[in-house]
Parts: structure tokens; C-alpha cells; sequence
């Protein structure tokens, strides 16, 4: 066995390659059968989950509709200075695009995203395309503004200008309840049409709210269950699980039933005369509701990762700090507890983040102040069809996650989470 | 043990029972003077932690009383009996530095900080650790784990000490060191010990007394020379050192000694009377390898016996030989490597010889 060393001061191998290049050919085998390993769930994420997210995200600033169905428009507004209504080159452009856009029935989808941005603007487009079919020579400036009064307000072309431009961030502006002003400044909401600040605010305080609970339920319960002969702790394990292994829906009527003015716990509550007849306690279909139901659908997430790392603290450590002249309150705070802080951080990490993007239940439940953020996502996906909007809100709700993600990532270090 | 008062520990018939059905612990009495290093020896499973965690204050009594300087104790809570214990895996607190380790005892007595800080950078010198006050446990070796364990244990200057198998997790090299550092600081402080282990050869360095358990009793409580040449029983003479056994039949009891006719035809030989039942009972004779000479011609000592030799082991400063022996194959001699030492070979026959006194007639 020697060495063989190139001028160079490169190691070879026995066969004068150098034992770097000897390495890799020897690991790729390696790394290719782990890559194909893998595959087949990395494609799964890549078209379930990323290529989803881009894409939303994506649509979130795309503005693609007024440069791409009304092209000679947005070429001749691209001069134009916005002090005044502009002059009839505009409006030969105009009324091309429009005639063009109502015979390939597309002009809508102009209508639908200026009317995001200006309320009335559809009406304005649909009405004016349909009217321009009858239009057959110009000057036009005069036919069109006689067409719809909106035409005539500098703020409809400063709209209409301003959206020209391939990319916006409209959406976003909407998402945390700010909009253009009408020289093109951005301003806050009129006061009563903030509603994302407030849902944010809400959603982040209900997560809060939950995960504490979830803690504070959790801690007794995982240090019941990391301590109890196995024996015991296995049943009570089950009882733990049991909501994993039930249905999500049925969970959720059940707590319907459960919590409902004629449900059971308020006919506890007047049988033993905790509440009168009259004054039962509205418990479903608003905060407390969406609160309670959470709470037991996410108490499982807290319970493992605490019991994972209980179980690993050996009662010596007590034992220890007990025979040191520790009281056992003392012992217990000052010994047991800063071991299991990884436990409850993977805990409230996980519980978090699920309730902040939680929907079924505060959609059954929750009533109208019990419903979170992703309800309303859920709302301009499905029924107002605002996708881009739909995006924004995902967007802002991934990067805050991600955001305390890293924040917990510096004060505690993910290495030391410990799911189980 | 002269007088009452300086008595620290007693435990007085103790026992105990974890399932209600088997007893762990049996009828155990134990005085520590104060002072004193006592070992709890014996097999694992033979109940010495149980003692310890019940001198701790973790497992209850489940009959009998232990009284820590004359008070009994039963119902002192253990963070109240000021007792210093080493576990077995160290138990370091692993978020706190190896000086919050130490200084941990003496925050919840409510020193005061200097008086705090004096106290554990004297600690961490005694163990020759100074400087290692910012480490984590997880920084340091078996060795230097230990030595933090055992300064924590004393920081606070407890009365009496108690040790589950501390040196168990580390190599042998370290653990006679250890052996020695533990045995000097109890010198030092003049701190009372009391220790557990199954290593025979760790409670003959460091001990004062042991006490050899098995079975859930002490089977005997001396000093361990005593231990040694004068076991009072086939237990004790089996775990503690070296031992040749040969069974019997008393034939005649006479004064100190007895004839005894041995099983494996090899005769009749005469041995002291230590613990046997009386004449025609069964006993064990228990020779040390050492206490019997190979070679000797017949009537050289009291007792000779014809022996063929199995296996010899060259051993430097001795020659360890297997011979068999009354039907005993297992029979070790050892023969010095002196001047003019006996030179056999394997498949010899030769004689082997002993004295009365060295051969001790216990229980069967
Ligand atoms: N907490 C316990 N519960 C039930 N049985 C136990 C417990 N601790 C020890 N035992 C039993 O008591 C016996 C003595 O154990 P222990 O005192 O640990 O022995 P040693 O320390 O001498 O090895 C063993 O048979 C063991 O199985
Ligand atoms: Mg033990």
C-alpha cells in the first residue's frame, strides 16, 4: 500500500486517476439510487403542491388583461399624460379593441379586473362593447362619452392606463385593505370596507389563542402519559388519537350538537341552573365556537411532540434535583420544564401554523366573527372568482408563516424541535 | 460503632415490596457511623438501590423505620433529609452550565450570590475542574461527567452521601483513578458514604465496611480484609475474590475444626468450623487459590490430596493452574513465579496441599 502523489500534489488511485474523481464515480451510484428514491414523491409535491403555489402566486400580480385584449388602446394611452380626457386617437384605439373584444366575447374579463379596481367599470366596458358593434365611423371621442358617464371621469383612464402594465399590485394593495388613490397614490380603505387587516389580525389571534389553550391542555395530559406504566399510558394514548382516527366532518357536527342553544352542554348548564332558560349561552357559530373546535382537533399535534420528548427526560432528573434540596414545585420549573421547551416549541409550531390556515371548521362553526383568513380565501376562489386575489391573501399568509418559522427558527433553532 | 451518638444512619428491619407479592428487600439492618464509607455490594437485582432510594426518601419503607442521626425519617420529604446523591448516569441537568449544575443546591437554599460563586469554583477545584464553569454537561467526558456529579453531590456540604454505581458507564483505567479521588474526598471532608456497587474489586479499595447483599438480606456487614479471609458463608466466600469449593459431609466436629468426607471421593480432610449444621450435614469448604501449595510432599501439610493437572496460564508474576481435584475440574492453584518454583506440565498428577485454618467449612 503506497501512496501514489501527481506532480500537482494530487492524490491518484491505484489505477492513476485522481482519487477525487475515483470518489465521485464510486459515491454517484449512491446518489442516484437516492434520487431515485425520492422521486416519485418529489413529483407528487412538485404538480400537488409547488408547481399549485407558483401558480397562485403568480396570478396574485398578473395582469395580463388589458395589455393583451385591448393592445391598441394601451399603445396609444402609453403617451398620454393624464391631465385630460385624451384626444381621439385614444378613442379610434378604444373603439377597435372594444369591437374586437365583444366579437371574440372576451372584453369581460376587462370589465371583471378594472371593476376590481373601480366599481362600475364592468358595466362600463360590457355596455360600451356592445354598443360599439353600431359604431362604424369617427370621430369617436363624442360617441363614446356620450356611451357611459364613467368614460368622461379622468379616474376611469388613470385606471384603465395604470392597468396596461404586464404585472400589478392591485391585489396585494386590496389584500391588506389599500387601494389606488384617484391620482394613482396609495391610500387606506374608506373605514368601512377594511375587512383583511382586521380577518388577519383575527386569524393570527384565534391561532394564538388555540395554541395556548393547546398547551396549556396538552402539558398535564403528555406528562400523564410519558410517566404512567405502559400499561396505562397506551389506553390513555388511544383516547388522545381517538380524533385522529374520526372524520373531520363528523368531529365537527358533533361539537354542533354538542354546543348548540338546544344542544347538550347548555342543557347541562339550565338543568343544574348555571344559566336560565332564556339566556342560553351561544356557544356555536361564532369565536368561542370555532375556539373549542379547533382546539380538539389540534390537541393531538401538541399532546405527540410533548410526549415525545417527555418520554425521553428520565425521572432521574427530578430525582436529582429533589435530592439537591429542591421543593418539588421548584424542581419541577426549573428542571423538568426547560427540557421539554423543544417539545412545546415543535408543538406550538405545528399547532400554529395548522390553525392558521384552518377552513372546515371555522366555516361550519365559526358563524360570521368565528370565520379566519382562509375562509375568505376560500370565498374568491369559489364563489366571487377573484383568483388574484385569492393569491395575494395565500401569498401573505405563506410569507407570515414562513416568517415566524425563521424568527422561531433564531430564538429556539429548529434542530432542537423534536416531532417524535 | 461504640457509641449511639455516632451513629448517622440506621436502618432497623427494614423491608420492602413493590408488587405486594415478592419481597425486593428482607429484614435489612445497617448502622453508618458517621464518618464512615459503607459499601452495599452484591449481584444486580439483589436490592441495593432500593436501600439507597429508600435512604433517599424516593421509595417508602414498606415496613420497618430508617432513622438519619437518631430522627427517624420515613416521613421527611426527600428534598428536607439534605442527603447528596451521585446517580448512576450522573443525572447533570443538561440545560444548565456545569457551574448552574453546582450552583443549583445553593440557589434553592438562598445563598447569596459571592457566597454562591465561592462555593461552586471550590467545588469545581476540588475536582480539579476549575475553568470548566461555562461548559454543558454534553461537553465533557465520562470522566469529567462524573466528577461534576460527585462536586454537585458535595457542594452543599450534606452529612452523608449516597452513590448508585457511579463509576459503572466509565473504562477501567478511569474508574480505579476515580476509585482513588472519590476515596481521598472522603478522607478530606470526612463525609459520610454510602455506596453501591457489584464491582467486588471497587468496594475492597475504597470501603470502610461492606455490606455483601443477595437475596434481598446482607449475607455479611465487615471490613473487607475481614470480607475476604473470613466469609461467613458459600455467598459471600464466592463473590468476594478467588475461590476453590469443594462439597461435603461433616463426618466429626472437633472444637475450631471438623472432618469432612468429600463428595468427589477424594477423602476425607480437615477444615475449620465456621458455618456448618453439625455432624452428617452437607457442607461447601472454600479454599483460596493462593492457600494451597502445589507440589508439597504428603504429610507437609494438614491436608494433601492427589491432583491431575488440566491447564496452565502463564501469567508473569504467576502461574495460574487448572487441576482437577476430587472430581472438581475447576480447582485453581496458584504457583508463584519464585526461585525454583515447581515446574509441571499439563497432564501431571501431582500433589495439593493446604492447611485446616485456610479452609473454611460453610454452608451448603
Ligand atoms: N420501581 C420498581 N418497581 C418494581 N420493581 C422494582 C422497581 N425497582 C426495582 N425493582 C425490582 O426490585 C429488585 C431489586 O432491584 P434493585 O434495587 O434495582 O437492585 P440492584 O440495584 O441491586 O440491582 C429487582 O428484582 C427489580 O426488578
Ligand atoms: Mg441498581
Amino acid at each position: 500500500m503506497t501512496d501514489q502523489t501527481a506532480a500537482g500534489g494530487v492524490v491518484l488511485a491505484a489505477d492513476g486517476t485522481p482519487l477525487k474523481a475515483s470518489l465521485n464515480r464510486a459515491l454517484r451510484r449512491n446518489r442516484i439510487r437516492a434520487v431515485m428514491l425520492v422521486a416519485p414523491l418529489l413529483l407528487f409535491i412538485l404538480f400537488s403542491f409547488l408547481i399549485p403555489i407558483f401558480d397562485m402566486t403568480f396570478r396574485s400580480v398578473d395582469n395580463w388583461h388589458v395589455g393583451t385584449l385591448m393592445p391598441k388602446t394601451s399603445a396609444a394611452l402609453a403617451g398620454w399624460d393624464g391631465k385630460d380626457i385624451p384626444e381621439e386617437p385614444v378613442f379610434v384605439a378604444l373603439v377597435a379593441d372594444l369591437q374586437a373584444g365583444a366579437k371574440s366575447r372576451q372584453i369581460g374579463k376587462v370589465g371583471t379586473r378594472l371593476n376590481y379596481e373601480k366599481s362600475g367599470l364592468r358595466g362600463m366596458i360590457t355596455s360600451s362593447a356592445r354598443k360599439s358593434k353600431r359604431l362604424k365611423e369617427g370621430p369617436y371621442k363624442a360617441k363614446v362619452l356620450k356611451m357611459h358617464k364613467k368614460w368622461r371621469d379622468l379616474e376611469t383612464w388613470a385606471v384603465i392606463k395604470r392597468n396596461t402594465a404586464p404585472y400589478t399590485i392591485g391585489y396585494y394593495l386590496n389584500a391588506v385593505d389599500m387601494k389606488y388613490g384617484q391620482t394613482g397614490e396609495i391610500v387606506m380603505q374608506p373605514e368601512n370596507r377594511r375587512i383583511y387587516g382586521k380577518l388577519f389580525i383575527r386569524t393570527f389571534a384565534i391561532s394564538l389563542a388555540i395554541t395556548v389553550i393547546c398547551v396549556i391542555l396538552a402539558y398535564p395530559i403528555s406528562f400523564l402519559l410519558a410517566t404512567l406504566p405502559l400499561r396505562y399510558s397506551n389506553l390513555l394514548m388511544i383516547f388522545v388519537l381517538l380524533p385522529f382516527w374520526t372524520s373531520l366532518l363528523v368531529r365537527t357536527t358533533a361539537w354542533i350538537a354538542m354546543l348548540q342553544s338546544q344542544g347538550v352542554l347548555n342543557d347541562l348548564f339550565v338543568f343544574f341552573g348555571l344559566v336560565d332558560d332564556e339566556n342560553r349561552l351561544q356557544l356555536i357559530h361564532n369565536l368561542t365556537g370555532t375556539i373549542i373546535a379547533m382546539t380538539h382537533i389540534l390537541l393531538p399535534f401538541m399532546v405527540l411532540p410533548l410526549y415525545s420528548v417527555m418520554k425521553t427526560i428520565p425521572p432521574t432528573y427530578m430525582r436529582a434535583a429533589l435530592s439537591l434540596g429542591a421543593n418539588p414545585v421548584v424542581a419541577f420549573v426549573r428542571v423538568y420544564m426547560p427540557q421539554t421547551l423543544s417539545g412545546i416549541g415543535a408543538g406550538s409550531v405545528l399547532v400554529f401554523i395548522l390553525s392558521i390556515g384552518y377552513y372546515i371548521t371555522p366555516a361550519l362553526v365559526g358563524g360570521t366573527d368565528g370565520t379566519l383568513i382562509s375562509n375568505q380565501i376560500a370565498y374568491h376562489m369559489q364563489s366571487s372568482l377573484n383568483w388574484g386575489l385569492a393569491g395575494a391573501l395565500g401569498a401573505i399568509l405563506l410569507a407570515s408563516v414562513l416568517a415566524l418559522y425563521l424568527l422561531y427558527n433564531r430564538i429556539v433553532g429548529i434542530d432542537n424541535m423534536r416531532l417524535g | 460503632m461504640s457509641d449511639a451518638s455516632d451513629t448517622l444512619v440506621k436502618f432497623e428491619s427494614v423491608q420492602k415490596s413493590y408488587d405486594g407479592e415478592t419481597l425486593v428487600v428482607k429484614d435489612f439492618n445497617l448502622d453508618v457511623a458517621r464518618g464512615e464509607f459503607v459499601t452495599m455490594l452484591g449481584p444486580s437485582g439483589s436490592g441495593k438501590t432500593t436501600c439507597l432510594m429508600m435512604l433517599a426518601g424516593f421509595e417508602p419503607a414498606t415496613h420497618g423505620e430508617i432513622y438519619l442521626d437518631g430522627v427517624p425519617i420515613n416521613n421527611v420529604p426527600p428534598h428536607k433529609r439534605g442527603i447528596g446523591m451521585v446517580f448512576q448516569n450522573y443525572a447533570l441537568f443538561p440545560h444548565m452550565t456545569v457551574a448552574e449544575n453546582l450552583a443549583f443546591p445553593l440557589q434553592v437554599r438562598n445563598m447569596g450570590k459571592s457566597e454562591i460563586s465561592e462555593k461552586v469554583n471550590g467545588a469545581l477545584d476540588m475536582v480539579r475542574l476549575g475553568g470548566f464553569g461555562d461548559r454543558r454537561p454534553a461537553q465533557l467526558s465520562g470522566g469529567q461527567q462524573q466528577r461534576v456529579a460527585v462536586a454537585r453531590a458535595l457542594v452543599f456540604r450534606p452529612q452523608l452521601v449516597l452513590m448508585d454505581e457511579p463509576l459503572g458507564a466509565l473504562d477501567k483505567n478511569l474508574r480505579e483513578e476515580m476509585q482513588y479521588e472519590i476515596k481521598h474526598i472522603h478522607e478530606d471532608l470526612q463525609v459520610t458514604m454510602v455506596y453501591v456497587t457489584h464491582d467486588q474489586s471497587e468496594a475492597l479499595t475504597m470501603s470502610n465496611r461492606i455490606a455483601v447483599f443477595d437475596d434481598g438480606i446482607v449475607q455479611q456487614l465487615a471490613p473487607p480484609d475481614e470480607l475476604y479471609e473470613k466469609p461467613l458463608n458459600a455467598f459471600v466466600a464466592g463473590f468476594i475474590g478467588e475461590n476453590n469449593r469443594l462439597f461435603g459431609e461433616v463426618k466429626a466436629i472437633d472444637g475450631d475444626f471438623c472432618q469432612v468426607e468429600l463428595e468427589g471421593g477424594g477423602g476425607m480432610v480437615k477444615a475449620l468450623s465456621v458455618n456448618v449444621d453439625g455432624v452428617g450435614s452437607r457442607t461447601t469448604l472454600s479454599l483460596r487459590p493462593e492457600r494451597a501449595t502445589i507440589g508439597a510432599a504428603q504429610g507437609e501439610s494438614t491436608n494433601s490430596l492427589e491432583a491431575k493437572v488440566e491447564e496452565l496460564i502463564y501469567l508473569g508474576d504467576h502461574i495460574r493452574s487448572r487441576v482437577s481435584l476430587s472430581g472438581n475440574d475447576e480447582f485453581i492453584v496458584k504457583v508463584p513465579n519464585s526461585h525454583g518454583h515447581v515446574h509441571l506440565k499439563e497432564g501431571e498428577i501431582t500433589q495439593i496441599g493446604w492447611e485446616a485454618e485456610d479452609c473454611r467449612a460453610l454452608d451448603a
